[in-house]
């Protein structure tokens, strides 16, 4: 095949090319919360500044990024999805998994409030409501942390949503953001971490209807992608970045991130516990 | 809605501001683009001329597919360059995922049959009139397809713009094997996706009107080097 030939040809030539540098760097499978919400804008500067490793942040839904990691694709992966986490450690993916941080999950929903929602602390009655008026509920549908979250509320609400799909209840099947995009537009209510809803630029009449149950909880874990299944992980430079990251520097880095005078992520690091 | 008003103000801004962080991002695009439009003519303008005068079984299933293949969808090509990049893919040892080489490799996949389609549509036109005349002067195959890509070179701009044009607006194939990663493969078309996604609708569509207005500078490049060409040719 000459026409693959002369591509792959043309890749090698433009490839060094574009090489941004010969800094060291470390590739990180993570979620679109922490990326978009600026997190990350904020906490990786210090530690490239103090170790001179570059981190590259590849920023999809907890589903892709550990199907990438599994891929061999990310040195380090930052997820939040516990029990998708256990299971990528348990299969041998990763040594060990760290508690990093935790923020929490909200409900959001138009100022109208068809629902009746507005000020409720218990999640799983709040969607109860929202079924039984069959007001519009706009999910990630796309197998991210976030949907697997809303996907356990709705079974301890004991609603059959899927049921709904399409009429009620709609997949948009995209990001945190893109979905509260598409729940903006459609008057629909949805659930979405803190930190991407604080940092949302574009939220019309919307307002948090719900927080504060403890079933909303949402715990972030760091795990190193294990160098006996993708022998090309960065296994030094990856660890050194954990290190960082669960270490008192970096929780604190974690803890200075604010938006709006708030701060957003909770340093949760069993070794050395900083801030709130 | 106000976002639209706003936005040409933020397009505005953004180009004069001459901001390092954007200006790499406008390189960028314009750099993985250029390039694999560059790599796409090189390959599908001799493919097409070759189609169009070569005769052989199977030709004809041959120029179908390249037609089919112009409508390629982004997104697909992006999964498989994906799997074929990815560390436990074919080509992993590379180590080209995630990097700007990966999105040409993607984009010259989608920017070639558009390339080697419309250069095959005009060269075939022109053999059409061509073809006694190069007979009689005893043109071997080579030579023809040379004769004929010269004098088609008008045609072939528009073929190279159609591809520019293509590569540009994509956003489905580089967001997948670039991985949209500040500084490193974050291109024009991924930090609209990505501003949408974070509700800045304003920046976003101010990035979009900076894309229009780089495709139509390119547009317009090729058009005045083209009017220059043929009032020089015709002199």
């Amino acid at each position: 095949m000459n026409f693959n030939r002369a591509l792959l040809a043309a890749a090698l030539i433009a490839g060094p090319a574009f090489s941004a540098s010969a800094q060291d760097f470390i590739l990180v499978q993570s979620t679109t919360s922490t990326a978009n919400s600026g997190l990350f804008d904020h906490i990786l500067p210090q530690f490239t500044e103090k170790t001179g490793t570059e981190v590259r942040v590849v920023a999809v839904g907890t589903g892709q990024a550990i199907k990438n990691a599994m891929n061999c694709d990310g040195d380090v992966l930052l997820v939040h999805s516990r029990a998708r986490e256990d299971a990528f450690v348990a299969e041998g993916f990763a040594p060990r998994r760290y508690d990093v941080m935790y923020n929490d999950f909200v409900m959001v929903g138009p100022e109208a409030d068809p629902a009746e929602i507005s000020g409720m602390t218990d999640a799983a009655a709040a969607l109860n409501r929202i079924a039984e008026a069959e007001a519009p509920f706009a999910s990630r549908g796309d197998d991210s942390g976030t949907h697997g979250k809303e996907k356990s509320l709705w079974k301890a609400a004991g609603v059959d949503q899927a049921a709904a799909s399409g009429r009620w209840y709609r997949e948009t099947g995209s990001g945190m953001g893109a979905t509260i995009n598409a729940a903006v537009g459609m008057g629909a209510y949805t659930l979405t971490d803190r930190a991407t809803w604080s940092s949302y630029g574009a939220k019309g009449d919307y307002e948090i209807v719900v927080e504060g149950d403890p079933a909303l909880f949402n715990p972030y874990g760091v795990m190193l992608v294990s160098a006996d299944k993708c022998p090309s992980v960065k296994t030094a430079l990856g660890q050194e970045f954990i290190d960082w990251l669960v270490g008192s520097e970096g929780q604190a880095a974690i803890a200075s991130f604010q938006i709006g005078g708030e701060q957003q992520f909770f340093p949760s690091a069993a070794e050395e516990k900083v801030g709130g | 809605m106000n976002d639209g008003a706003s936005a040409f103000a933020t397009a505005l801004a953004l180009i004069v501001s001459g901001d390092p962080e954007f200006l790499g991002i406008v390189g960028l695009s314009l750099g993985v683009t250029l390039t694999a439009v560059l790599i796409s003519c090189v390959v599908g303008m001799p493919l097409g001329a070759l189609l169009a005068v070569a005769r052989f079984p199977g030709r004809g299933a041959l120029v179908v597919a390249f037609n089919a293949l112009m409508g390629l969808p982004p997104v697909v090509v992006g999964l498989l360059v994906y799997l074929a990049l990815s560390r436990s893919g074919p080509l992993g040892a590379l180590g080209l995922l995630y990097t700007p080489a990966a999105m040409v490799i993607a984009q010259t996949i989608l920017v070639t049959p558009i390339v080697a389609a419309l250069t095959r549509q005009a060269v075939a036109d022109l053999n059409a009139e061509y073809d006694e005349y190069l007979r009689a002067l005893g043109a071997d195959r080579v030579e023809t397809i040379g004769t004929l890509l010269w004098d088609a070179r008008f045609s072939l701009a528009t073929a190279a713009l159609a591809g520019f044009g293509r590569a540009s607006a994509e956003v489905g194939a580089v967001m997948i094997v670039g991985g949209n990663i500040a500084h490193v493969t974050r291109v024009m078309t991924t930090t609209i996706a990505l501003e949408t996604s974070r509700g800045e609708l304003a920046l976003a569509l101010g990035l979009g009107i900076v894309l229009l207005a780089i495709s139509l500078g390119v547009n317009a490049a090729v058009m005045g080097v083209r009017t220059q060409a043929e009032r020089v040719g015709h002199a």
